[in-house]
């Protein structure tokens, strides 16, 4: 633990990285407090941080309180993911516009507009592994070049998870609460100061410009114990073992039905994922017929036109809706990205209307799966798995 | 939506009003932006609220306002679905009945007594119903009042001779592309967004409200899971959930059998 490379800056260094971040034109958002959430958007200083406030996270339940411990970071995170910048929620493609009538030349504006230079503050080990994901499902530059570009140009100041939520499980999913990977700088709350590690040449270059200082071996001890302590902690637990033979095997099962009865299909669970990618394009003209855009939006398995195939939608059942959703994530994804789509960031469970938590429901499959999967169809044998 | 053959060179537009509120005409009028460029596409023909001067149908497009609820509207509307090739009804009165149509479930000619000298006079129906319980509509927008930029879609796409497109799934998508909390899990407020169509820009809970359905249910609208979990868990009452489901679009199906349902346990 003494090779750990920890260094130790007073808080108020964290306005300094925050101003040299500014130098180096970069946008800073972070968690901000806005309607009783934690919000990501733009933030100038370390003012503009929830400081004192801390999450209470349930199935169907978030609540923000003031805590009795000034922290910067002492919450989880709220709705909001960071693909919300990456990947926006509603952007338009291009446009076209004519000056004349039909079959008359048309010119075609803003293809690509290029994305800011986003420095992200406060990113969690959960999150760093969602962003891992999405570059394996859309970040090519042929698939979506406004995501790659932003992405490059993304600086990531991490932070260590030490306080857990209710609905945390990146235990389970092995991707936190430490952050070891993709990230610039990583921030660790030691009381009223800050554990730094350096994780890139970026974040070594604006770390030389800190006041710091090596941490002493009781400080590197109490980082190994929050963390270790914070793994301890966990609000929910996911037994990932086997569990996308599980789900292939329960897909006839009746409890998707049960599921079902609770499910309101409203999308939430997939709009507030951290690796849920899926989209609609929209083409839209004007009155005149002079003007055309192409909009991009968040599209969400749950919707009706989502699996619309020729005359009608192939998922009518709320059933058949949830069990696509739950199995690609947990199942399907490893075949299509070789990664579960899950982090266990739990946004998913949080912030469904009513609650439904899909570590419960995954768990519920173990007691009902029967021996052996569904045989497969002669069309599902002979296709490449 | 069917797509109609060509419209004529300059389409000619008119606008019906029935039993309603004038909202959603007005919200044609609120079209600041675009009004001018509207004017100069089609020949606003018939629109009462907008100038006095009355051509004659036929017209290429219609659009309805308000509910049918008496039997001189039944009349007319049937006169509107003759002369205009394209009719839209616009508008929770149009589309669903809207509010008046919570008589539907009181005693009209109770109402009739108490309220006018000579009840007699009063020529009514015996309930009031969306357009489309009369004739044949070609499209519907919801909403009370519609959203402009619905409006402006489907008008542009009636132009362009293309589908408009218009969301059919619930209002947390819209919500959540916006970014606003869900007032369900952080404020604890009971929405009917989860099973309201999208399409008002999440007005309510922008302004931290819970959703009242102003765009009636969505595409598949689990209505049984909101409302087990609004009794069990947020100690809304059966009345409670009657009158949520009872508004703008009460007497619009799944709305009005579930209220019915609440309605019957009750008073069993």
């Amino acid at each position: 633990m003494d090779k750990l490379p920890l260094h130790i800056v007073r808080r108020p260094e964290l306005d300094r990285v925050f101003g040299l971040l500014r130098d180096n034109a970069y946008t800073l958002i972070g968690p901000t407090r806005r309607d009783g959430v934690i919000q990501y958007s733009e933030i100038r200083s370390l003012a503009d941080l929830p400081i004192g406030y801390s999450d209470r996270q349930a199935p169907g339940s978030y609540e923000l309180v003031k805590s009795e411990t000034p922290r910067c970071f002492g919450f989880v995170h709220g709705a909001d993911s960071w693909k919300r910048f990456l990947f926006p929620p509603k952007r338009r493609v291009f446009g076209a516009s004519r000056q004349a009538g039909p079959k008359t030349p048309f010119d075609i504006d803003d293809l690509r507009s290029p994305p800011p230079a986003y420095a992200f503050v406060g990113v969690r080990a959960c999150e760093i592994a969602a962003i891992g994901i999405l570059d394996k499902v859309i970040g090519s530059e042929l698939l979506d070049p406004f995501y790659r570009q932003a992405r490059d140009k993304m600086f990531v100041l991490a932070v260590n998870c030490i306080e857990p939520g209710g609905t945390c499980f990146c235990v389970s999913m092995n991707t936190g609460p430490r952050v070891t990977r993709s990230f610039d700088l990583c921030l660790t709350e030691l009381g009223e100061e800050f554990g730094v590690e350096v994780g890139s040449e970026r974040g070594a270059a604006l770390f030389k410009q800190l006041t710091s200082r090596p941490a002493t071996a009781a400080e590197k001890e109490l980082f190994r114990l929050l963390l270790e302590r914070a793994s301890e902690r966990m609000g929910r637990h996911l037994e990932t073992e086997g569990l996308p033979e599980l789900l292939r095997k329960s897909i006839e099962s009746p409890r998707w039905q049960t599921i079902a009865s609770r499910c309101l299909a409203c999308g939430n669970c997939t709009m507030v994922c951290p690796t849920c990618f899926c989209y609609n394009v929209v083409d839209s003209t004007d009155l005149k017929c002079r003007k055309a855009e192409r909009w991009r939006y968040w599209d969400s398995c749950f919707t009706l036109e989502f699996s619309y195939l020729g005359a009608t939608s192939v998922r009518y059942e709320i059933s058949s809706r949830y069990r696509q959703w739950m199995t690609h994530k947990l199942a399907w994804w490893h075949d299509q990205f070789g990664t579960s789509g899950c982090v266990g960031c739990g946004r998913c469970i949080t912030w469904c209307p009513v609650g439904i938590d899909i570590t419960a429901e995954a768990a519920g499959f173990r007691e009902t799966a029967p021996p052996r999967a569904v045989p497969l169809t002669p069309q599902q044998q002979a296709m490449p798995s | 939506m069917n797509i109609p053959g060509p419209l004529s060179q300059k389409p000619r537009l008119a606008v019906y009003k029935f039993s309603s509120c004038d909202g959603c005409q007005l919200q044609i009028l609120e079209l600041e932006d675009e009004l001018l460029e509207l004017a100069g596409e089609i020949e606003i023909a018939y629109f009462l609220e907008a100038r006095r001067q009355a051509l004659p149908g036929p017209y290429d497009i219609g659009l309805v306002e308000g509910s049918i609820s008496t039997p001189a509207e039944e009349r007319l509307i049937r006169q509107a679905r003759k002369d205009c090739k394209v009719l839209v009804s616009i508008g929770a009165c149009a589309t669903a009945g809207g509010i008046q149509a919570l008589r539907n479930w009181a005693d009209i000619d109770a109402y009739k007594k108490r309220i006018y000298p000579r009840p007699e006079w009063i020529a009514t129906l015996d309930v009031a119903s969306p357009i489309a319980g009369y004739v044949y509509i070609d499209f519907e927008l919801r909403g009370c009042p519609v959203n402009k930029r619905q409006l402006v879609e489907v008008l542009s796409a009636l132009l362009a001779q293309r589908r408009p497109h218009l969301p059919t799934y619930s209002l947390c998508i819209e919500c959540k592309r916006a970014g606003i909390p869900c007032v369900m899990v952080a404020r604890k407020t009971p929405c009917l967004g989860p099973i309201t169509q999208a399409g008002c820009g999440a007005l309510c809970p922008k302004f931290n409200r819970g959703c009242y359905g102003c765009f009636g249910p969505a595409e598949t609208p689990n209505i049984a899971a909101l409302g087990r979990f609004f009794q069990e868990e947020r100690n809304v009452s059966r009345p409670a959930m009657v009158r949520m489901l009872r508004s703008f679009n009460g007497y619009l199906e799944p709305f009005k059998t579930s209220s019915d349902d609440y309605e019957q346990c009750i008073q069993p």
